[in-house]
């Protein structure tokens, strides 16, 4: 019986100088990483930083609440949905042909075997053209565009536009690619052209799947198109900019209160709509 | 309606139905179209888009000269003494965010899971609104607010990233954690082991591989983060880049835009294999 029960010996952690390995050599590899980041945690707590900070959170009770400033939140809040519903809209126009030019189902030569060489070449291209424009972060689109044409909203629109273009064409290109291409083989085959095999075959086969994914994107670029106020797009993030500026906690409490409450009502939203037209 | 639903059963043929119509009132899904066109009209109408500006002959060709200025990057070595650090800071960044976010998420996502039917789990409500908080402010705000307590710099960026990732990565492990299977901490707990060495061996080892790839796959975000955060004054590529692009320097902000793909590559690339050798 005793050779069953645990003795002393066995309590031992037989992995126990494996773990001490592992986490000398992650120390040994954070080291430079620390150093790098400059990462001194000590330094909030330092007293020319704290009293500042403080200061500034002391500053976020009470929130500013008087109807004008609600109104400018309201006006600015909205502008942000806008912007970004804008930007979405745009980018669908962009991302739908060039998804269409992108979907091998959809090519007559290919049906035979090897695909030609000609229309071959065309969809290595429009893929590459959506790897570069989904590549540049909407931040970088709205830095040139607003020192092209300066501080507003259509630099915001434009952004969104370009890299959310980029990723709905290749996303849907690969959702369009993924599922069962026999109905829409079958209609070309038959006769039918390209498009009315997209549209009666390819497209409602996979609609409910691309309709829930612009959803989730129109929900990612709201929240995108706040942080591009940062950088003089327009909207809530612009306003947020420049009451974090002037060191205005109560401001920056209101807005970034009725900035969590609006992704959070995108979130619902999305949900709601995704189980609607899903 | 009841003609259509219960076709005679002597027809020899299918009943032929008209195509239902377009819209119904009765159909939710008609209605969310109606309502999202109306979103997409009423964003166009109200936003004062200058088109005619922007697609003005001068703006056109100002955007054509920069583009063809960005295609020629700088690359002596003067500056690229300059491109290097500003580029490991980046990836500083991202690895110290990511690491400290999966410290913290871990410390969250314990209360935040309800591991068994018995488990109360208290703090369950309150932590998952921290965690969706910390979530629902992007990066780049956070580097903005922080720019205040922790200065220009890396750190602030860092900060920015380790907050915003908390609360992703602390809402996945608890999902995770909830999601794993119940047997060996059942067998624990049957014979009285506690609550902390059920997690560290029963629990921690079932759903280490997934918090890895959860990690790994925050890390690839955070890289991208990381190099624009700087737009903002927290360090890295991107303080480069909005330096470089507000002087209207074309060659050097090519020079950081390409430092910033191709480190995207690359972090992209070891992710990948780090992915890889955990699967095997």
């Amino acid at each position: 019986m005793s050779a069953v029960l645990p003795t002393p010996a066995s309590r031992r952690d037989p992995a126990w100088w494996g773990r001490v390995f592992w986490i000398l050599a992650g120390a040994v590899l954070l080291w430079p990483m620390l150093v790098l980041s400059e990462f001194k945690p000590w330094q909030l707590l330092a007293p020319d930083s704290l009293t500042p900070a403080l200061k500034f959170v002391a500053g976020f009770f009470p929130p500013r609440l008087d109807a004008d400033f609600l109104l400018m939140v309201a006006r600015e809040t909205w502008r942000t949905v806008a912007i970004a519903t804008a930007g979405l809209a745009l980018a669908l126009v962009l991302a739908a042909p060039l998804a269409l030019l992108s979907v091998r189902v959809l090519s007559l030569s290919g049906m035979a075997g090897r695909m030609a060489a000609g229309p071959a070449a065309l969809r290595v291209g429009v893929r590459g053209l959506l790897v570069v424009l989904r590549s540049v972060p909407e931040l970088i689109w709205a830095l040139v565009f607003v020192r092209v044409v300066g501080l507003g909203v259509t630099a915001g629109v434009l952004a969104i536009a370009l890299t959310y273009g980029g990723m709905l064409g290749k996303v849907y290109g690969e959702i369009l690619e993924s599922g069962d291409a026999h109905a829409t083989i079958s209609l070309m085959r038959n006769g039918a052209g390209r498009l009315q095999a997209f549209f009666y075959g390819l497209l409602p086969q996979n609609a409910a799947e691309l309709t829930s994914y612009t959803v989730y994107r129109w929900e990612c670029a709201i929240r995108s198109s706040a942080v591009l106020g940062f950088v003089g797009a327009g909207g809530l993030g612009q306003q947020m900019d420049a009451s974090m500026k002037m060191f205005n906690g109560s401001e920056v409490s209101t807005m970034l209160l009725v900035f969590v409450a609006l992704v959070a009502a995108t979130d619902r939203m999305s949900a709601a709509l995704r189980k609607a037209l899903g | 309606m009841k003609l259509e639903s219960a076709p005679l059963k002597t027809a020899a043929n299918e009943v032929y139905r008209l195509p239902p119509p377009i819209f119904q009132a009765r159909c939710r899904a008609c209605w969310s179209v109606v309502l999202m066109l109306l979103l997409v009209v009423a964003s166009f109408w109200s936003l004062e888009l200058q088109w005619a500006r922007f697609f003005s002959h001068e703006s056109v060709a100002r955007m054509g000269r920069f583009l063809a200025e960005l295609l020629v990057p700088r690359i002596d070595a003067a500056f690229l003494g300059k491109l290097l650090p500003a580029t490991l800071e980046t990836l500083a960044m991202s690895v110290v965010g990511t690491l400290v976010a999966a410290v913290f998420g871990l410390l969250l996502a314990l209360p935040a899971a309800k591991t068994h039917p018995q488990d109360r789990a208290v703090w369950r409500g309150p932590s998952r609104l921290l965690l969706n908080a910390l979530r629902s402010v992007p990066e780049l705000m956070w580097a903005a607010l922080l720019l205040i307590a922790a200065g220009l710099g890396p750190f602030a960026g860092t900060l920015a990233l380790a907050i915003h990732t908390t609360g992703v990565l602390g809402r996945l492990f608890a999902e995770a954690i909830e999601n794993a299977p119940d047997g060996p901490g059942f067998a624990l707990r049957v014979r009285g082991v506690g609550e902390g060495r059920i997690f560290l061996y029963a629990s921690l080892p079932q759903v280490l591989p997934q918090l890895l790839s959860y990690i790994l796959y925050r890390w690839e975000n955070n890289i991208r983060a990381a190099a624009i955060l700087g737009v903002v004054g927290a360090g890295g590529l991107g303080q480069m880049l909005a330096f470089h692009l507000g002087l209207f320097q074309m060659a050097e902000t090519s020079s950081v835009l390409l430092a910033m793909i191709l480190l995207v590559l690359l972090v992209d690339a070891a992710s990948y294999a780090a992915r890889r050798v955990m699967s095997r």
